[in-house]
């Protein structure tokens, strides 16, 4: 991978920090934990399973803020199902931080 | 007192007395013409003395805004009881039915999510014979 601009390392830096700040939090965790299990999943479906599953007692809008916070980490992506969004976990912004240090093991040049 | 009746809006009343017995399988209970529109009621036939489902016109301004908000979230209105969700769920997927969340476990029961195609989301619900327990 080449040097990065400026331009493009205060925006990646800011990505970072952003995925960082997503995961910084059990609720948020859980969410993902959900989707990674069963994807593509409503507000209500999700609201569900963190209250009878995880005994949270969270209300629909905190889970809907949660969700936002995950989204515009790049963590969750949406889509519509007929009039119905459901909610996907996407893997991206992790990878680009596995990528940034990287396990030993994992290097390409070791 | 008894619940005796229940509603749900539907787009259009014939449309949904279709689905609501030939894909759900309901019966007929009333369906007495009533102006443009029917009083018309449907009841399970596993249970022919129990609540009444009205299909209920949803020609009144507040149902649109008010159905398309709970669709958006995936928050069902009303919720059938049965002894196997997952032959149900494979059985009205069979039938084209299209569900928001599949046949999910939530401890003392499985649930499932569909859309009515009339402008509804039904849930589903099996509950566990050992729910309580402590199992």
């Amino acid at each position: 991978m080449g040097p990065l601009t400026c331009k493009q390392s205060l925006a990646y830096g800011a990505e970072v920090a952003d995925v960082y700040r997503a995961l910084d939090d059990e609720t948020r965790r859980l969410i993902l934990d959900e989707l990674v299990r069963q994807d593509g999943q409503t507000l209500f479906a999700l609201c569900s399973l963190l209250t009878t599953k995880h005994g949270l007692s969270s209300t629909r809008q905190a889970i809907s803020q949660h969700l936002a916070v995950l989204e515009s980490a790049g963590l969750v992506t949406t889509a519509r199902q007929g009039r119905t969004k459901l909610h996907f976990f996407n893997a991206e912004p992790l990878a680009v931080i596995a990528d940034r240090w990287r396990l030993p093991e994992h290097r390409e040049d070791t | 007192m008894k619940i005796r009746l229940t509603s749900v809006y539907v787009d259009d009343q014939r449309a949904a007395l279709d689905f609501y017995t030939k894909v759900l399988g309901f019966t007929v209970h009333h369906d007495i013409p009533l102006g443009d529109n029917f009083w018309l009621t449907v009841v399970s036939p596993e249970d022919p003395d129990g609540p009444q489902l009205l299909l209920e016109p949803s020609d009144h301004p507040a149902v649109g805004p008010y159905r398309e908000a709970l669709a958006n979230d995936g928050i069902p209105l009303v919720q059938f009881a049965v002894d196997d969700i997952a032959a149900e769920h494979d059985r009205l997927v069979g039938l084209g039915v299209t569900f928001t969340q599949p046949p999910t476990d939530i401890g003392s029961a499985v649930v499932a999510v569909f859309d009515d195609t009339c402008g509804n989301l039904i849930q589903l619900i099996t509950e566990k014979r050992d729910a309580g327990t402590g199992d």
